[in-house]
């Protein structure tokens, strides 16, 4: 008897092939955060898989119905905290909108700034870890240099690194200080040959490309059926941008180019992404020109003058009476948000990040519905490894840039 | 020619007639309501009409009306049409007795989880729905803990157990 007859022994009548059920998650290695795949291998090969998802649920849409609005900042940190800058500012400006706030240019191009760094610092994350389960570790730990940068210039800004709960409704907490703008000067001196090596060391590596194209592919059509927004749809070839369709943040003043895909593989996906990193560059180089041409008392413009919901300075709280009323006004959520009803969305770093705001005039939402990107784009995720290999399934999770948090809010 | 609000609107009340009503633009953004049971009806015609072409589920969610005697929950749809890059917002009420309307994952493969997920916090019970099951909660869960009739936790709750996480038990200063 050989070995192999030893070894396998099928019941009575079954046929010749069985499958395995693995499960990938909630909490391996491999999957970058904590979900779930049931996968059904046919030896290496994936036959079936059934996404679980909602182990991190926090109820953020519950709290924030018993939560005045500035309070509802953090909460946003914790969706995709890889850009928390652009959760926030998403956020605001959806304040802003329902209030009828004019935001200032400066605050307008500073927070370009801000949103732009934490789009390079997602994308940045998402392609080396691309990187990273292709088995290239290096490009990982190059980069990641540059993402501490940023996060020092978050620290600059507003004291946190990675929940940032940057920003107030109205603008910014404080002026950009000078050691910020020493940090983005570095920045853009220093980045672009770095992004060049990262770039070197993938985009035309035999064995990356190997392990990438024509994996985890997705037509435009099936993309948009699926709800892909972002770097996901751009990779199969559909040039659709929150921030050139529905500009906010003074966006239209910036010239950027879209870049596309055709395949929409993990492939097309990493090299977007990547693309997306030298478009955010020289949006960064723009904004920050256009920030230096504000000079005397509109170089201290850093938010808007609305006195009943930006937070005063201390200094003044402690001097005068209306500041003193506000700040007693807006810590103890006794402001009453006038009613309406507003969608606004945000380029988030993966993908189109909507926040679905009702008030009755209270003084907290009525509802709050965030559109998570991912929690959208993932419903596909069977579609895409549906007989690919599982090691393959890893890499096209990751490529897919998918945040628990934001996904179970 | 970009496509406007109007000519939307004009559109949808030739197919449909007063069955669109509430038609409203808050911030831009044009708004209107039809009976639950024309729900699937009226996005296939969006989708599917020449002119219109919404054919982008951006959000599917729900609210929770308690007031409004037997429209106590609304399923909002935002739809987005690429093309001529408009959005609008559609919404169909149900009462919450008996939560029923048709699914749109025909349509919209995007439909699926987000309408599990309105189901889960809301109990809007979309039929025809291939796997209509919870899924940000634990499957156990006998209650829709969106609706309005449930509260957040009392913060100043004493009787909870909380040892395992700092707060109470032995030891502590309370």
């Amino acid at each position: 008897m050989s070995l192999a007859e030893l070894h396998v022994k099928l019941p009575e009548g079954s046929i010749e092939k069985q499958t395995t059920t693995l499960n990938l998650g909630p909490t391996h290695p491999a999957t970058h955060g904590v979900f779930q795949n049931i996968l059904e291998l046919d030896g290496e090969r994936i036959v079936n898989a059934e996404q679980t998802v909602g182990y991190i649920h926090r109820a953020f849409e519950k709290i924030a119905e018993h939560r005045p609005l500035y309070q509802i900042t953090p909460l946003t940190d914790r969706l995709n905290y890889c850009s928390s800058p652009i959760n926030n500012m998403g956020w605001h400006t959806t304040c802003e909108k329902l209030l009828g706030i004019k935001i200032p240019k400066r605050v307008d191009y500073l927070r370009v700034i801000i949103m732009e760094l934490a789009r390079i610092s997602d994308h940045l994350i998402c392609n080396s870890v691309v990187g990273v389960d292709t088995g290239a570790f290096t490009g990982f730990l190059y980069v990641m240099q540059y993402r501490e940068l940023i996060y020092e210039i978050y620290e600059e800004i507003c004291g946190s690194r990675l929940t940032t709960s940057i920003g107030r409704i109205g603008g910014f907490e404080r002026n950009f200080n000078d050691i910020a703008f020493r940090k983005l000067e570095k920045f853009l001196k220093e980045y672009p040959d770095v992004l060049r090596e990262f770039e070197k060391l993938f985009s035309r590596n035999r064995i990356f490309m190997d392990r990438t194209q024509g994996v985890g592919g997705i037509s435009g059509d099936r993309a948009l059926n699926y709800g892909f927004t972002g770097p996901n749809l751009r990779a199969a070839g559909i040039d659709y941008d929150v921030r050139v369709h529905s500009p906010y943040s003074s966006y239209e003043d910036f010239t950027f180019e879209i870049p596309v895909g055709k395949t929409g593989d993990c492939y097309d996906r990493f090299l977007v992404r990547n693309q997306e990193m030298w478009q955010s560059l020289s949006i960064l180089e723009q904004a920050y020109k256009k920030v230096q041409e504000f000079k005397g008392t509109d170089a201290d413009v850093f938010h808007a003058d609305v006195p009943e919901y930006y937070l005063p300075e201390k200094k003044d709280v402690y001097t005068k009476m209306e500041a003193l009323i506000y700040h007693f006004k807006i810590i103890m959520g006794e402001t009453e948000i006038p009613a309406g009803e507003v969608y606004h969305s945000v380029e988030g770093g993966n993908g189109e990040l909507g926040f679905y705001l009702i008030s009755d005039g209270g003084r907290s939402p009525y509802r709050l519905h965030f559109r998570r990107p991912c929690f959208i784009y993932y419903q596909a995720y069977s579609e895409l490894t549906k007989g690919s290999m599982l090691s393959d399934a890893i890499i096209t999770m990751s490529s897919l840039n998918l945040i628990a948090g934001e996904m179970d809010a | 020619m970009a496509l406007t609000n109007d000519q939307i609107i004009i559109r949808l009340q030739d197919k449909f007639g007063d069955q669109i009503y509430n038609v409203e633009q808050p911030y831009g953004l044009l708004t209107f309501t039809a009976n639950k049971d024309l729900n699937l009806k009226v996005l296939q015609f969006l989708y599917n009409d020449e002119t219109l072409k919404f054919q982008f589920l951006t959000d599917l969610c729900a609210v929770h009306y308690p007031e409004q005697a037997g429209e106590e929950l609304a399923v909002v749809y935002h739809l987005h049409n690429l093309i001529d890059n408009v959005r609008i917002r559609f919404k169909v009420y149900t009462n919450s007795n008996n939560p029923d309307v048709f699914t749109a994952t025909n349509i919209f493969e995007s439909a699926n989880w987000m309408e599990r997920e309105t189901y889960d916090f809301y109990g809007v019970n979309f039929i025809g729905h291939p796997n209509l099951k919870r899924i940000l909660n634990v499957d156990e869960m006998d209650y829709f803990p969106m609706r309005k009739e449930f509260p957040l936790e009392d913060q100043t709750r004493t009787d909870k157990d909380d040892e395992m996480f700092g707060r109470g038990g032995i030891g502590s200063i309370n």
